[in-house]
């Protein structure tokens, strides 16, 4: 049987995720998002709920610390931060929020974890198989030069116990040569899945700095699960007022430009790229778009859902339109399409994103479903 | 569901050999008992605050929670966790090595020591592990008897409030307070009902006691109780015990008001070692050192022993490390009660050459400390024992933010000013000095709480969720007086928002 405190992990898990217990959500201490930060490391900050108390005013408190420093010099970091020092029974207040740094394999897997994403299904259209040699298996010969130290050491370990000559206060362990171990090679057949992401993003006036920034962590999230989804992933850019032009990644997260939205455009250019460069049966086709919802006329709302329906829809795994919620936008495109496919369409993911907070529930929506 | 298991073979050598040791420097314990666990069992124990069984709540989840992925992640390790308790219980981690161990062993020697002499903790329940789980179980049946959530949203409540206790209680014993009187209805009715045992009841039977009583107190006095309001008036006002005012007060059913006295149980249990910190840290720390590099470490083991012991001792910037204030203010004193740099002549002394070679080889420092670690607490401790010279040589320093760019900043290293935050910082537990102004405020049993205020303004959005909470017990309007942004406030909750009222 578990230990009861699994239970207690598990519902506060399940408060976390705003199952159970609505009442605690608000105490539950921002900074579940997940931040880029540098090239490879990160910031993963562990979701806590603070019990409310009479407690001081954080900053006007000051503290005392100890260390070299004139007066004025900066003490780094918030009063409270980095305890060191062993851990003691009653011990009760700590630091929440923990600094940890990471690869970005290892992120992708937490990101999985913690949404609870699904395994993509690639479409079952061609799967590119290839064959490759991969150390995984090991055997009793090979070369130098790929003993496998850890397996010889075990393998001595083991001989020495059964010959009881070893004395776990000296534990010295001296393997002979028929305790060595060496990687060895496996064939492996691997199927490969492409895939592709368009991007399209409004960059007329109403788009600001702001929603700009939103759409390039959400951006980075969904190529990170993509890329850990997909051997093979490729991305395109497209920018868009009234009329739309395929960028680089650097142009299309700077680029302010100006002027009326035709969104009409930005769809068409991607039809063009997809019949240019990726064919549908090859490649698993992911278009996201993101604007502030306005459109120039209905007329132009029109011509998109058409080109929904008769291209973009049947050639892709799945549409997927982020609306960022702007103080100019009138979010009118999401109501077009959510009155056409209704919010919980399988093939037209809908998201409203209102802040930097919302961007996780947002990764949720956009591929929560597995495909 | 204990999953450690007491230490056996070399292990155990190594106990009597650093038991021994611990005996020639005169350490005072209780008897010692180690247990092996794993790294999982290990944060088991300490998300539960040292105890294998505890009342559900998802809180310990949460401890667990964190305690696991840092582990996982390389962040933090615990080394050890003792609890006070008679025999004292200590946990080992399997993984780590025998100097760790070593290390370890001769730590909670110390601490054992100071759990059975600090007067802070002679009146601390030794038999908590029994009382917790009896906690675990009665709450336990609560929430098979009126729902989990139901349950779990009143001790959310309560632990809001749990940290507004009052120090001087810690040496209330049921003695002191049976012959206050307090309790000699109690006391009058058990006489008479021939079952009572003055020190052998167990705090659950007390709570359970407790709650009789008021259920009897109910009966008599029936729904008016409007002749008893204005006594009760002038008895509470400064009571800064609020979970015992709410036990006594607030109109709860039985089982909430056994829930509250429960988790009264507890916190004061573990409010000794709030107020200790410094001191049992430092003490621990100074008998490790003392017993590790005089007895029992080899020679190959004295760089890595180096390394552990400066990764214990490290300084911060932000925060003093309790555990390198602690042991070097214990350095300190027993250096100046060896060379007789203390009393009248020393003080008055003001060629500062001679000072600092001052020494009348009085050789009382190993006293001198036994003898502090006996009565003191941090607050005592630091206030007497805190000099410019150790702050000059400890590079401490005060900090405070600079609104201007938005940083914490060093502000001084003015002695006083030192001495003046840190004695801040440690008043009252580092909790808000909150007491009951008035329990018929207004003449509509409404309630008033007092908020001294030493400088430091309260977080009001925590303060306004806590009212809420407080609200949903006392079940009226709930209002604080305080003071806020230099101004006199009074806050009110009245089951809506916080409104400031004047």
């Amino acid at each position: 049987m578990d230990h009861p405190i699994k239970r207690d992990h598990a519902r506060f898990r399940k408060i976390v995720k705003g199952k159970i217990r609505d009442n605690l959500r608000k105490y539950i201490s921002q900074g579940q998002q997940i931040i880029p930060k540098g090239t490879d490391q990160f910031k993963v900050p562990m979701p806590s709920i603070d019990i409310p108390r009479f407690k001081f005013g954080g900053k006007s408190e000051g503290g005392t610390g100890q260390g070299g420093g004139d007066q004025g010099d900066p003490v780094n970091g918030e009063p409270g931060d980095g305890e060191p020092g062993q851990g003691e029974a009653g011990e009760g207040e700590g630091n929440k929020e923990l600094e940890v740094e990471m690869n970005v394999e290892e992120l992708a897997k937490i990101l999985g974890d913690e949404l609870e994403l699904p395994k993509i299904e690639p479409k079952g259209k061609q799967q590119m198989s290839s064959t490759v040699d991969k150390y995984t298996s090991i055997g009793t010969v090979g070369p130098d030069s790929l003993k496998h130290l850890k397996r010889t050491y075990k393998e001595a370990l083991k001989r020495q116990m059964s010959m009881g000559i070893y004395d776990p206060m000296d534990p010295r362990v001296v393997p002979i040569r028929k305790d060595y171990r060496f990687r060895s090679a496996d064939t492996k057949i691997e199927m490969q899945n492409a895939a592709v992401v368009i991007y399209m993003m409004d960059v007329s006036g109403s788009m600001g700095e702001e929603q700009k920034e939103i759409v390039r962590t959400e951006s980075f999230w969904i190529n990170l699960w993509l890329k850990s989804q997909y051997k093979d992933i490729e991305i395109r850019y497209i920018i868009h007022d009234a009329t739309a032009k395929e960028v680089d990644e650097d142009t299309f997260f700077r680029t302010r430009e100006s002027g009326g939205t035709l969104i009409s455009s930005a769809f068409k250019l991607c039809k063009e790229i997809i019949e240019t460069d990726y064919n549908p049966n090859e490649w698993n086709i992911y278009p996201f778009h993101f604007s502030d919802g306005d459109n120039w006329s209905a007329d132009d709302t029109k011509v998109c859902l058409e080109l929904l329906d008769n291209f973009l829809l049947p050639n892709s795994n799945m549409f997927c339109y982020g609306q960022v919620e702007s103080r100019y936008g009138s979010s009118q495109f999401y109501k077009d399409l959510s009155a056409k496919y209704g919010a919980d369409s399988e093939d037209v993911i809908l998201s409203k994103i209102k802040n930097k907070e919302a961007i996780l529930d947002s990764i949720k929506d956009f591929l929560g479903k597995g495909k | 569901m204990l999953r450690s298991k007491p230490i056996n073979g070399k292990l155990l050598d190594l106990q009597r050999e650093i038991q021994g040791y611990a005996d020639e420097y005169g350490l005072d314990y209780f008897p010692q008992i180690f247990e092996m666990c794993d790294y999982d069992t290990i944060n088991i124990l300490a998300a539960q605050g040292g105890f294998p069984i505890r009342y559900p709540h998802w809180k310990f989840g949460m401890d667990y929670d964190q305690l696991s992925k840092g582990y996982r992640f390389g962040i933090q390790k615990i080394y050890e966790m003792v609890i006070n308790t008679n025999p004292c219980y200590a946990y080992l981690l399997e993984v780590n090595n025998w100097l760790d161990q070593k290390l370890v062993m001769a730590h909670v020697y110390g601490h054992n020591d100071f759990f059975k002499n600090n007067k802070w903790f002679s009146t601390t329940n030794r038999n908590m592990m029994d009382v917790m789980a009896n906690h675990g179980s009665k709450i336990r049946r609560y929430m098979e008897k009126y729902g989990q959530t139901k349950v779990e949203l009143f001790i959310d409540r309560v632990l809001s409030l749990e940290n507004l206790l009052d120090g001087t209680h810690l040496f209330e014993t049921n003695e002191i307070l049976v012959s206050r009187g307090e309790t000699e209805e109690k006391f009058i009715e058990e006489t008479e009902n021939g079952d009572y045992v003055v020190d052998d009841r167990s705090s659950a039977l007390k709570s359970y006691m407790r709650v009789e009583k008021k259920k009897q107190k109910d009966n008599f006095q029936g729904p008016s109780e409007s002749p008893a309001m204005n006594a009760e008036k002038n008895t509470v006002k400064g009571e800064k015990d609020i979970l015992r005012f709410l036990i006594n007060n607030a109109p709860l059913e039985n089982w909430e008001a056994d829930i509250i006295s429960c988790l009264r149980d507890e916190a004061y249990y573990f409010l000794p070692q709030r107020i200790t910190k410094i001191m049992n840290e430092g003490w621990a720390s100074y008998w490790h050192s003392k017993i590790l590099t005089q007895k029992a470490l080899n020679g190959s083991e004295i760089i890595d022993f180096a390394t552990k012991h400066a990764g214990v001792m490290a300084m911060s910037k932000q925060n003093i490390n309790p555990y390198k204030i602690g042991y070097e203010l214990f350095h300190d004193i027993e250096h100046r009660w060896d060379t007789g740099k203390f009393g009248k002549e020393y003080n008055e002394c003001t060629n500062m050459y001679e000072k600092e070679n001052w020494n009348t080889n009085a050789m009382q420092g190993r006293e001198k400390i036994f003898s502090i670690r006996k009565s003191h607490n941090d607050i005592t401790f630091i206030h007497e024992f805190l000099t410019p010279e150790f702050c000059n040589r400890q590079q401490l320093f005060t900090y405070k933010f600079n609104p201007r760019n938005q940083r914490m900043e060093i502000d001084t290293r003015d002695f006083e000013a030192i001495k003046q935050k840190l004695l801040t910082q440690l008043t009252n537990f580092g909790s808000p000095v909150i007491s009951v102004e008035d329990a018929n405020y207004k003449n509509r049993k409404e309630l008033l709480l007092k908020h001294e205020h030493y400088g430091v303004d309260l977080d009001m959005k925590f303060a306004a969720e806590t009212m809420s909470n407080l609200y949903s017990i006392w079940k009226r309007p709930v209002s604080l007086t305080t003071k806020y942004e230099d101004k006199v406030v009074i806050f009110q909750f009245d089951g809506k928002e916080l409104k400031a009222v004047s």
